[in-house]
Parts: structure tokens; C-alpha cells; sequence
């Protein structure tokens, strides 16, 4: 499904993350990928690179660093000369705009959760986008948690999330006439390192157990990532500013499928 | 492989790969308070372990790891020492 593309997949942390499983099938189908990797933890995300199916080269960076994307592009060119995809796997928020004191969160907390969360669809879409023209277009995705309404705990994360689906929309219509697509994949929730961070977050998985349709695992990512090699692929080439849901159809139901619910 | 071994083998790995202060680490040394591994230090102490003794810590018995000697342990109890 991915032979010959060459795709840039941010946001890999361990081989739980759902960067790592969404590299994982892209190799599988074909591609050929290269990580970035954050601050200290690059390290990390070295070592997760070692354990794909083809090890794969990390390269740094800060989502808020122009001159780690610069390198990042320079770097991309001279490997590849064009680029046909990316992953967007990058959300973080401070402590205190997370766990149900959404009342008491400063602005400057809100606005990092926005800025590193929501903002940086935009900024990644930017820097890539030389390259892409390079390629004849591209194909962006982002992952979503859906926002349409209030969640317990998720907080300034979620608002950064609304904030990411406007972002996906716009993106689309700005990049459209250069060919570049923008995508996201709303997944139900996954026992991460970035959500095991968030206070609380097992009460969402509950939720998901009793009401998803077609059930949850909170422990697999791997249907995310096929949806993400879905939206990378020539399989999507008419499909831009769209949330696709991955998360065994929560979304479409208004009460759970367990008896008394 | 000997408990010795392992014991030797994992103070380098914490020295070599997680750049820890070599002259802290004792058996009794918890690794938050007393080595000042973060959360996501904690993560890659994990991975460290799964790559050099081949093992694989589901998160469930990962929760058991606080001191260098508990991790020690484990290792010794996956290995079937
Ligand atoms: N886990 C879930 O339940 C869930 C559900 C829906 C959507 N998502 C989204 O999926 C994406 C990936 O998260 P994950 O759950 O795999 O967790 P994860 O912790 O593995 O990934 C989060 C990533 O964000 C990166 N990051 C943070 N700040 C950065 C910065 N300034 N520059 C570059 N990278 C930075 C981290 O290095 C990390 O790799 C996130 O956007 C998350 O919101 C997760």
C-alpha cells in the first residue's frame, strides 16, 4: 500500500506509541520512514527505532525549534529530495491544565498545551512543505482525541484537540491547490506514555469498555496506525480536512451496549 | 547467568546507557528518589533491560521495580535464576 513512499513519523517515544506501531505497518507496506525524536528522550525514541522491522534514523526535533526544522528539512532533502507524507504524533500539556482543575489552569498553561499540541500541525505542515512540493504532493496526518464534547480530565488537552481538528481543516484548504492532503484519525483511548500522564485517564477507558460497539483494547494501536497508513496512502487521494474515528465506533452512540446503560 | 553477573551487568548499563552516577548505585538505591530517574527514565530503564537481558516487563510487573535490587531480582527471576 506504501511502496515507495517516503514518510517522516514524529511522536515515536517506546514501541507503545502510536507513532511506533503506525512506522511498524508503514514499513510492512512498503515505506520508507525516518523518526524524529524530543530533548532528552530522543534516547529513547533510538532506542524504540532499533526495534521496528527495519531500523530507522532519528533525527531531532522540537516542534517549537525553527532551527531543528530547518536542519530536519535540509536533512530530508539531501536523503531523499522530496517527501510524501508525515505523521503528526505531538500533544503535550503542563500538569495543571490536565486532571479536572480546568477552572484554575493559568492562560500561559493553556496556551503551551495549544501551541505544542495544535499550533505545531500547522508548523510541521510549513516546514515539510518545500519538500512536498518536491514530491508533487503530500499526504499529512494528525492524531485526534475527539473533542465534540467535554470529557472528564482531558481539560486544556481537549480544547487543544478542537483546536487541532480547526487546524486539519484549514490546513486543507490552504495546501490543497499544492496537491498536500491533511488528515486526522480520531482514536479511542490507548494506554500510552502520554496518556498513562494524564490523572485519570483510565475513567475514559472504562467508558470505551461498556459503550464502543465494536470494542476497545486499550493496549493495541495497531488499528489506529492502519488507519494512519490508510490516510498516508494513495488508497485516501480525494480525502483532505477529514477526521476519520478509530475507536470501535464510541462516537456514533449515545449510550452504552451493556445492559442498564 | 549468575545473580553476580547480572548485578554487574545492569550497574553498567546504568552507568553506560542511562548516565547514571556510578558511585550511587547500590542495591538498596531507589531509582526516583535516591537516582533521580524520572518518569520517562524510568521508561527507558525498562527498555534497557528487555534489550540487554532479552527479556520482555509488562507494565503490571514493571510497578514492582523501585530499588536497583528489586530490579536485579526480576531480571533473575525472567532468566529463571
Ligand atoms: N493515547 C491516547 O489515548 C490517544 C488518543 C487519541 C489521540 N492521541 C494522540 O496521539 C498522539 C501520540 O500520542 P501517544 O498516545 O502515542 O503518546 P506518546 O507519549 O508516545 O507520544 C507523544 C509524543 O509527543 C512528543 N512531543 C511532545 N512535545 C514535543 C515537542 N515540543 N516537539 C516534538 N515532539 C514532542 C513526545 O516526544 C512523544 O513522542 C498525540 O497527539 C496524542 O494526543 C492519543
Amino acid at each position: 500500500m506504501l511502496e515507495g513512499k517516503r514518510l517522516l513519523i514524529t511522536g515515536i517515544l517506546t514501541d507503545g506509541s502510536i507513532a511506533w506501531h503506525t512506522a511498524r505497518v508503514a514499513q510492512e507496506e512498503g515505506a520508507e520512514v525516518v523518526l524524529t525524536g524530543f530533548g532528552r528522550a530522543i534516547s529513547l525514541t533510538k532506542r524504540s527505532a532499533k526495534r521496528l522491522p527495519t531500523a530507522a534514523d532519528v533525527l531531532e526535533l522540537d516542534i517549537n525549534d525553527p532551527v531543528h526544522m530547518d536542519a530536519l528539512v535540509q536533512e530530508l532533502g539531501s536523503r531523499w529530495g522530496g517527501l510524501d507524507g508525515a505523521l503528526h504524533a505531538i500533544a503535550f500539556a503542563p500538569e495543571d491544565a490536565l486532571g479536572g482543575r480546568f477552572l484554575e489552569t493559568p492562560a500561559e498553561s493553556a496556551s503551551i498545551a495549544f501551541l505544542t499540541s495544535a499550533f505545531s500541525y500547522k508548523t510541521l505542515a510549513v516546514g515539510l512543505r518545500p519538500l512536498f512540493k518536491e514530491a508533487g504532493g503530500g499526504a499529512l496526518v494528525g492524531l485526534d482525541f475527539d473533542n465534540s464534547l467535554a470529557w472528564p480530565v482531558y481539560d486544556w488537552m481537549g480544547v487543544s484537540k478542537s483546536a487541532l481538528e480547526s487546524v486539519n481543516r484549514y490546513l486543507a484548504r490552504y495546501l490543497g491547490g499544492e496537491n498536500i492532503r491533511s488528515n486526522l484519525v480520531a482514536a479511542g483511548p490507548l494506554s500510552t506514555v502520554a496518556a498513562k500522564s494524564i490523572p485519570g485517564f483510565e475513567q475514559l477507558d472504562g467508558l470505551w469498555e461498556i459503550r464502543a460497539p465494536l470494542g476497545w483494547d486499550s493496549s493495541n494501536p495497531e488499528p489506529v496506525a492502519k488507519m494512519a497508513c490508510v490516510l498516508l496512502s494513495d488508497f485516501a487521494l480525494s480525502t483532505s480536512g477529514e477526521i476519520v474515528h478509530v475507536d470501535g465506533g464510541f462516537h456514533a452512540v449515545a449510550a452504552g451496549i451493556t445492559e442498564g446503560l | 547467568m549468575e545473580r553476580a553477573e547480572i548485578e554487574s551487568k545492569l550497574k553498567e548499563l546504568l552507568v553506560d546507557e542511562l548516565g547514571l552516577d556510578g558511585d550511587k548505585i547500590k542495591s538498596d538505591a531507589r531509582f526516583e528518589e535516591d537516582l533521580e530517574v524520572d518518569s520517562l527514565g524510568v521508561v527507558e530503564l525498562l527498555m534497557a533491560l528487555e534489550d540487554n537481558f532479552g527479556v520482555q516487563i509488562p507494565d503490571e510487573e514493571a510497578e514492582s521495580i523501585g530499588t536497583v535490587g528489586e530490579a536485579v531480582d526480576l531480571v533473575v527471576a525472567k532468566l529463571g535464576g
